[in-house]
C-alpha cells in the first residue's frame, strides 16, 4: 500500500483491523489513517460496515484483530474511565441525530456540558448559544426535537457534538435523506467547522458528489477490503472499473445489476417444475 | 424428535443467556443508583412519570376493588351473622394480597410498559448510543433513576391502593349496607397486626416494584432497535411482569403467612 | 429536562399522599396504635385446657380489651396449659384473686381471655399468677355431653 498519508501526522490510525459479525467478515485486515485537521471520507456501498468502523473507533465495538489508536492511545486497551475521557474529546454525529427527545434543543446542546463540567448556568447558556449560532439555529433553541426537520436535527446534533470542543468529529451518513438546501447547508457547515475549529473530521458516506466536494482524502471500502484510496482527484481518475462504477453511479459494471440467477429464458420456461 | 430437542436446547440456552444479561444489567443499574442521589432532579422527573402518572388509575381501581369487596363480603358474612367482621375481611384481603398484587399489575401495565417503550425507542433512535459517545453512561444516567423511582413509587402506590380500598369498603359497608362503623374499624384494628399484615404487605410491594422495574427497563434496553422489536418488548414486559408478580406472591405468601 | 414547578408539586403531593396512606394503614387499620409505646406487665394463668386460644388473642375485662396473650406453653409436670398475658400497665389495679376464663366471641368467633376482678386489696404484680381459672369450653365436648344427656333422658322416658 502506498500511503500518501503521512502516518506520523495521523490522529486516528487503524492497523490490520479484522472484525466479523457472526460468520460474516465485515473487515478483513484493513489499515487506514486519518490525518489531523483534515476531512477524511470512508466511502463504499451500503452494508460494507462503514458505521461499524465508526463504532470501532469510538470503542463501542471490540475488534477481532488489529488495533485502533486515537491520539496515540490504543482505544481497546483503555480502561473504562480512560475510554470515557477519550470520548469526551471525540464528537459523533449519528445518522438520525440521536437527539434526546424529552429535552429542548437548548437542553440537548447543554447536555454534555451539564454532564461533564461544573460550569454555571450563565456560562452554559453563553456556550450553548455560541454553538447554536455556529450551526445557524440560535433562534430554534426552545423547540423540541420532534418539531425539527431532519436537516435541522442534524445541525443541532452537530452543535451538541462540538459542545465540548472535541479534537475530532465522526459523521455517520450526514447527507442521507436531505433536501438540496439542507444538504448544501450541511456540506458548508462541515467544511467550515473543520477549518475554523481545526477539527479532524471523519465522514462515512455513500454520497459521492457531496463527499468528494469537501473531503481531503478518500478511502473506498468494499467487502471488507480497502479497494482504493487517494485524494478526490486521484480517485476520479482511477483506472479501476469498480471505482469508476461507484463514482459515476452506473447501473451495471463490475457490480452487476442482477442478483446472481440462472439463465433468464430457462427460468421463464420452467413453469410448473420444482426448483 | 431430534429437532425438537435441538429447539428445546437452543431456546433454553437463549433464555439463560438473557437471564445472565439481565442480571448484569441489574447490577449495573443498582450500582448506578449512587450517581442518582447527588442529583435529585433526575429522580424527581422519573417519580413524576412513574409514580404521579400511575396515581389516578391506582386510586380509582383501589376504590372500586374495596367497594366490591365490601359488597361481596357483606353478602357472605351476613349469612353467618358476622357482618361486623366486614372491616377485617376487606382490610386483610387488601393489605395482604390485593393491594400489593393488583397495584403491581396495574403498575406493570401503566408505568412498566411506558418505561419499556421509552427505553426501547431511545435505543432505536440511537439516543443511548449517542450518550455513550458523549461519554455519558446511559445506565447510570437513564436506567438507574427510573429504577430507583419504580422502587420508591411501588410501595407508596400499593399503600394508597389499600387505604383507598379500605375506605371504599367502609363506604359500601357502613354507608349502604348498614354495618356499624365502630365495629368496622375496631374489629379491623383488633385483627390486623402491624408486623404480620402491614409490614409484610409493604415488603411484598417493594419486591414487586423491584422486579417490575427491572423487567420493564431490561426489556426496553434489550429490545431489538426497531419498531417491531419495541412493541414486542412492551408486550413481554406486561406478560413477564404479571407472571413474576403472581409467582413471587405465592412464594412470599407461603414464607410470610405460612406459620400461622 | 422540562423541569416545571408544577411537576415538582405533583411529585411532592404524590409522595405525601403515599406516606399518608402508609400511616393510615399503620395506625388506623392495624393494631399498631394499641401496643406501641405502651408499657405492659406480664401475668400468667394455668388452664386445664386453653382450647383454641392463640398468641395475640385479646385479654379483656368487662368487655374492654386490656392486653393480649403473649405466649402459650404446656407444663409437662402439671399437664396444664400456661398462658402468659401482657396487660397494659394503665390497668395495674387487678386484684390478685382475679378469675381468668376462656370465652368465645359469638358462637363461632375467636377465643379470648376474660378477667373477672375479685375483691382482694392486693394487686397483681409483674410476673404475677392468677390462681382461679376456668378452661375453655370445648364445643365438641359440650355437644357430646348434651347429646348423651338427651339420649339418656329419652331412654328414661321410654322405659317409664
Amino acid at each position: 500500500m502506498d500511503h500518501s498519508v503521512n502516518p506520523q501526522n495521523s490522529l486516528v490510525s487503524v492497523r490490520n483491523l479484522s472484525f466479523s459479525r457472526g460468520n460474516k467478515k465485515i473487515f478483513d485486515n484493513i489499515s487506514l489513517d486519518f490525518e489531523r485537521s483534515k476531512i477524511t471520507a470512508i466511502m463504499g456501498p451500503s452494508g460494507t460496515g462503514k458505521t461499524t468502523l465508526l463504532k470501532l473507533i469510538g470503542g463501542q465495538l471490540i475488534p477481532g484483530q488489529g488495533s485502533i489508536t486515537v491520539d496515540g492511545r490504543n482505544v481497546h486497551a483503555l480502561r473504562r474511565a480512560e475510554l470515557y475521557n477519550l470520548r469526551k474529546r471525540m464528537g459523533m454525529l449519528f445518522q438520525s441525530g440521536a437527539l434526546l427527545t424529552d429535552m429542548s434543543v437548548f437542553d440537548n446542546v447543554a447536555f454534555p456540558l451539564r454532564e461533564h463540567t461544573s460550569l454555571t448556568e450563565s456560562m452554559i447558556r453563553t456556550l450553548v448559544l455560541m454553538k447554536l449560532q455556529a450551526v445557524g439555529l440560535r433562534g430554534a433553541r426552545n423547540l423540541m426535537p420532534n418539531e425539527l426537520s431532519g436537516g435541522m436535527a442534524r445541525r443541532v446534533a452537530l452543535a451538541r457534538a462540538i459542545a465540548l470542543d472535541p479534537m475530532m468529529i465522526m459523521y455517520d451518513e450526514p447527507f442521507t435523506g436531505q433536501d438540496p438546501i439542507s444538504l448544501g447547508a450541511l456540506v458548508h457547515l462541515i467544511k467550515s467547522l473543520n477549518n475554523t475549529l481545526g477539527l479532524t473530521s471523519i465522514i462515512v458516506s455513500h454520497d459521492v458528489h457531496e463527499t468528494s466536494a469537501i473531503a481531503d482524502y478518500i478511502y473506498l471500502i468494499s467487502e471488507g477490503q480497502c479497494i482504493c484510496h487517494g485524494t478526490p482527484g486521484q480517485i476520479q481518475h482511477s483506472s479501476s472499473e469498480w471505482v469508476q462504477q461507484f463514482m459515476t453511479g452506473a447501473a451495471d459494471g463490475p457490480v452487476h445489476f442482477h442478483y446472481p440467477a440462472k439463465d433468464y429464458v430457462d427460468d421463464l420456461l420452467s413453469f410448473g417444475k420444482r426448483y | 424428535m431430534i429437532e425438537f430437542l435441538q429447539y428445546l436446547g437452543k431456546s433454553t440456552r437463549i433464555s439463560f443467556t438473557k437471564l445472565g444479561r439481565g442480571t448484569y444489567f441489574l447490577l449495573q443499574a443498582i450500582s448506578g443508583i449512587s450517581g442518582v442521589l447527588p442529583r435529585p432532579r433526575l429522580l424527581i422527573n422519573q417519580m413524576y412519570s412513574v409514580g404521579v402518572l400511575s396515581f389516578l388509575i391506582i386510586v380509582i381501581s383501589g376504590l372500586f376493588v374495596g367497594m366490591v369487596l365490601g359488597l361481596q363480603g357483606y353478602y357472605i358474612l351476613s349469612d353467618f351473622g358476622a357482618e361486623e367482621t366486614l372491616g377485617v375481611m376487606v382490610a386483610a384481603s387488601l393489605v395482604r394480597e390485593l393491594g400489593p398484587v393488583v397495584s403491581a399489575l396495574l403498575f406493570a401495565g401503566r408505568a412498566g410498559s411506558a418505561l419499556t417503550a421509552e427505553i426501547g425507542l431511545m435505543k432505536a433512535t440511537e439516543q443511548l448510543a449517542g450518550m455513550e459517545m458523549m461519554a455519558v453512561d446511559p445506565i447510570r444516567r437513564v436506567i438507574s433513576p427510573r429504577f430507583l423511582a419504580g422502587l420508591l413509587s411501588m410501595p407508596l402506590l400499593a399503600a394508597l391502593f389499600s387505604a383507598v380500598g379500605i375506605l371504599g369498603g367502609q363506604l359500601v359497608g357502613t354507608g349502604l349496607l348498614g354495618v356499624d362503623e365502630g365495629a368496622y374499624w375496631s374489629q379491623m384494628q383488633a385483627k390486623l397486626d402491624f408486623q404480620d399484615d402491614i409490614v409484610n404487605g409493604i415488603i411484598k410491594s417493594i419486591v414487586f416494584g423491584f422486579v417490575t422495574s427491572w423487567i420493564a427497563l431490561f426489556e426496553g434496553y434489550d429490545a431489538m432497535p426497531t419498531s417491531e422489536g419495541v412493541s414486542r418488548a412492551t408486550t413481554r414486559t406486561v406478560v413477564n411482569s404479571a407472571f413474576s408478580i403472581l409467582g413471587l406472591d405465592f412464594i412470599l405468601t407461603a414464607l410470610m403467612f405460612g406459620d400461622n | 429536562m422540562q423541569h416545571t414547578s408544577t411537576q415538582d408539586t405533583l411529585v411532592g403531593l404524590f409522595v405525601a399522599f403515599g406516606i399518608v396512606g402508609l400511616f393510615f394503614l399503620a395506625l388506623q387499620v392495624s393494631n399498631l396504635s394499641s401496643f406501641v409505646e405502651q408499657d405492659s406487665y406480664t401475668i400468667t394463668a394455668n388452664f386445664e385446657n386453653s382450647g383454641g386460644l392463640k398468641v395475640k388473642s385479646p385479654v379483656s375485662a368487662a368487655g374492654v380489651k386490656i392486653g393480649q396473650v403473649s405466649a402459650i406453653k404446656f407444663d409437662p409436670e402439671t399437664y396444664q396449659s400456661v398462658v402468659q398475658m401482657s396487660i397494659d400497665s394503665r390497668y395495674n389495679t387487678l386484684p390478685d384473686d382475679t378469675t381468668a376464663s376462656i370465652f368465645t366471641a359469638g358462637l363461632l368467633g375467636e377465643q379470648y381471655v376474660n378477667l373477672e376482678p375479685g375483691g382482694s386489696d392486693e394487686y397483681l404484680k409483674n410476673n404475677g399468677k392468677i390462681e382461679i381459672t376456668q378452661s375453655a369450653i370445648i364445643l365438641e365436648k359440650a355437644l357430646g355431653q348434651f347429646l348423651f344427656k338427651s339420649a339418656e333422658e329419652k331412654a328414661e322416658g321410654k322405659s317409664e
